[in-house]
């Protein structure tokens, strides 16, 4: 995890901090951050355990038969990896935003609608052009929507000082609902019965990884996120975002153009999510069946908070957290435990972190 | 058109607009008090969802009506304990917290149910209307405005009693300082922690009673995820109000116009896709955001930790 030791990012504010984090030998450095990592990962999944107990179920064995089916049967760990590309996406899309200081909680609105439209359109493009170049316009168009959506939220942030937080939730309520009625009125395959979009046959999906059954998918969620971890960390744009994340009016004062930088944050993270949206339908759904919303978006932002806006820090956690979407899926049918408990895993997971956030601060304070 | 506008219309859409305007209404004018302290209240979605839960409960297993809103109140305010204790006392994120909260409840509330009421489904009895005389007798809006539940009154009674907190006492006063000017309230020798502990103790309570209000009089019955965003709704409504309680009456009423035109338009006859009058309410919040969004006014010291002594 290259970079982790100079990267502190406190949830005190939402952008990066800009300052070299702690003193002192780097291995005990490294020691504090395993802890501080790992510390809310058992804490949560112990509290978590509690409440299956409370609720009548053996944690040991719902967490076991969760290991067994995401990580340990080989059609589980297939599934996880193909769950996280998708993943993957969002979370890069994430650290974009959050890096700059922006909270684009939007990211399920800007997912469905691109998975929408992408459904809606590549079956109609198939026949007509190489699968390659389907799959390629596909991707863009679904960037593009995702990013379509984050316009108005960018505007009203950029040019009118409006709460992006508010705004951005409310066109991801808008943008559910938009994206059922385009199924039902516009999309929709008239030779189903229920109420969905044409289907993408499997020959035209994104290309499986050799013998597996593995969507392509997830090396586009780990290009990006790498790329977004350097683009952010290494180069001189990726600095004009932190600025402006860490002070906006500092960055004014710096001769920056805040508003433009602050809609090309927007542009990007939620081109991602878009592009996260594009890859769940051409890697695995096929077609968006009406009221289908996964709602990734906000489950995955806890996972970038616990890898401090680090991309590689962030894809260890996006794998854990498929692990527990896939196992929990087989689990809720094996085991009766529905799969809102991961919500309550998420939930524990980031006020954990908070704590563990606040006690090690305040052992650095004692200790200075 | 004209056939629109009969005596049932008019009726179920004003009656329709107060069902669904006032948990609106409760949310936002808890959310306005938080705001006021400093205090940016996400997890009010995840208040709102445990104040439907419990008192559903509440009100299932008692048979209470009034025990399901103190239900309501107390499941409010249980989710508003971890947002006092991480975000007030020790200075965690406000956001990150409301998220966490809000995501946990979600969660919770629909694995209680599951547990529970997923084989059963049961609901509630209609609950009694509290008739006023004379007015109730109107046409059109008797029926619809003062043929209500009691809890509709108290309510809209809240609305004037947190006018007259902010506007003439000394708590208001303190709720301002607190959100203003932290450091101002302090050196009068009044616990800014304190004051914001109570703001959000207060805002997790009117949500618990307005999403036990969506449980026992608008829908009968508990749904998961059924405040279906109505906190974050209550939110801008708190934000474009600028302080004043009787503006987020007036935007409750019409976000609930929106939300409960389905049943409306059901009635007058006009089929429609309920997934685009689902889009009304936060279409409407967006265009009122578009054309007043400059003009919301949000406290200096929003969302800030105020530690004593520090600078």
């Amino acid at each position: 995890m290259s970079g982790t030791g100079s990267e502190t990012t406190g949830m005190g504010a939402a952008g990066a901090t800009l300052a070299p984090g702690g003193r002192g030998g780097a291995w005990r450095e490294r020691g504090r951050l395993v802890v501080m990592t790992l510390g809310p990962i058992l804490g949560a999944l112990v509290l978590s355990g509690l409440l299956l107990l409370v609720l009548g179920v053996d944690p040991l064995a719902y967490y076991g038969y969760v290991v067994e089916r995401g990580l340990l049967s080989p059609y589980g760990v297939q599934a996880t990896f193909t769950r996280m590309g998708p993943l993957l996406l969002i979370a890069a899309g994430l650290i974009v935003a959050f890096r700059a200081g922006i909270w684009n909680l939007g990211g399920d609105g800007q997912f469905l609608l691109s998975a929408v439209v992408v459904a809606a359109l590549a079956p109609l493009l198939a026949p007509l052009m190489p699968v390659w170049l389907v799959l390629l316009a596909a991707l863009l168009v679904g960037a593009l929507v995702g990013a379509a959506w984050s316009l108005l939220p960018a505007l009203l942030k950029a040019y009118q000082g409006v709460n992006e937080i508010i705004t951005t939730l409310m066109m991801t309520f808008l943008g559910v609902s938009f994206a059922n009625v385009l199924v039902k009125l516009f999309f929709r395959d008239p030779t189903t019965t229920v109420p969905q979009t044409r289907t993408l046959p499997v020959a035209d999906r994104l290309p499986r990884l050799f013998d597996t059954t593995v969507s392509s998918g997830v090396l586009i969620g780990l290009v990006a996120i790498i790329a977004v971890h350097v683009v952010m960390t290494r180069t001189a744009f990726g600095l004009k975002l932190r600025i402006v994340g860490a002070n906006p009016r500092a960055a004014v004062h710096a001769g920056l153009n805040v508003p433009l930088l602050t809609v090309l944050t927007f542009a990007l993270s939620a081109g991602l999510a878009g592009l996260a949206g594009a890859v769940e339908i051409l890697g695995v759904q096929g077609n968006v069946r009406a009221d289908w919303n996964p709602a990734y978006s906000l489950t995955v932002i806890p996972l970038v908070f616990l890898a401090r806006f680090n991309g590689f820090a962030s894809i260890a956690f996006v794998f854990l957290f498929s692990v527990l979407s896939i196992g929990g899926e087989s689990a809720a049918r094996r085991t009766g435990v529905p799969n809102f408990f991961t919500l309550v895993v998420v939930a524990i997971l980031l006020v954990m972190l908070g704590v563990t956030e606040y006690l090690d601060q305040r052992r650095r304070a004692a200790g200075r | 058109m004209g056939a629109l506008f009969t005596d049932a219309f008019l009726t179920s859409l004003v009656l329709g607009a107060l069902t669904a305007g006032l948990p609106l209404l409760l949310a936002g004018l808890g959310e306005q008090i938080s705001e006021k302290a400093g205090v940016l209240n996400i997890g009010i979605e995840g208040m709102m969802l445990m104040g439907a839960y419990l008192g559903f409960v509440v009100a299932y297993t008692t048979g209470s009506v009034w025990l399901g809103f103190l239900g309501g109140a107390v499941g409010g305010m249980a989710v508003a304990l971890p947002m006092v204790v991480l975000c007030i006392r020790l200075g965690l994120n406000q956001i990150v917290i409301g998220i966490a909260l809000t995501l946990g409840t979600e969660g919770l509330t629909a694995l209680l149910h599951h547990f529970q009421f997923a084989q059963s489904y049961p609901r509630l009895p209609a609950v009694p209307t509290l008739p006023i005389p004379g007015l109730s007798e109107l046409p059109v809006i008797g029926p619809a405005l003062f043929d209500r539940p009691a809890i509709v009154y108290l309510a809209i009674l809240a609305v004037f009693v947190t006018a007259y907190v902010f506007r003439s006492t000394q708590l208001g006063l303190a709720l301002q300082a607190a959100g203003d000017k932290p450091a101002a309230l302090d050196a009068a020798g009044v616990d800014v922690v304190n004051v914001r502990s109570f703001a959000v103790f207060t805002t997790g309570a009117l949500a618990g009673v307005g999403g036990a209000f969506m449980a026992e009089v608008g829908a009968g019955i508990f749904v998961p995820f059924m405040t279906n965003g109505a906190g974050f709704i209550g939110i801008v409504l708190a934000m474009q109000a600028r302080g004043n309680p009787f503006w987020v009456l007036a935007g409750a009423l019409l976000f609930g116009a929106c939300l409960s035109a389905t049943t409306a338009l059901q009635v007058a006859g006009v089929s429609i896709p309920t997934d685009v009058i689902q889009m009304l309410p936060f279409a409407a919040v967006l265009l009122v955001l578009v054309l007043f969004g400059r003009r919301a006014s949000l406290p200096a010291a929003l969302g800030t930790h105020y530690v004593r002594g520090a600078r």
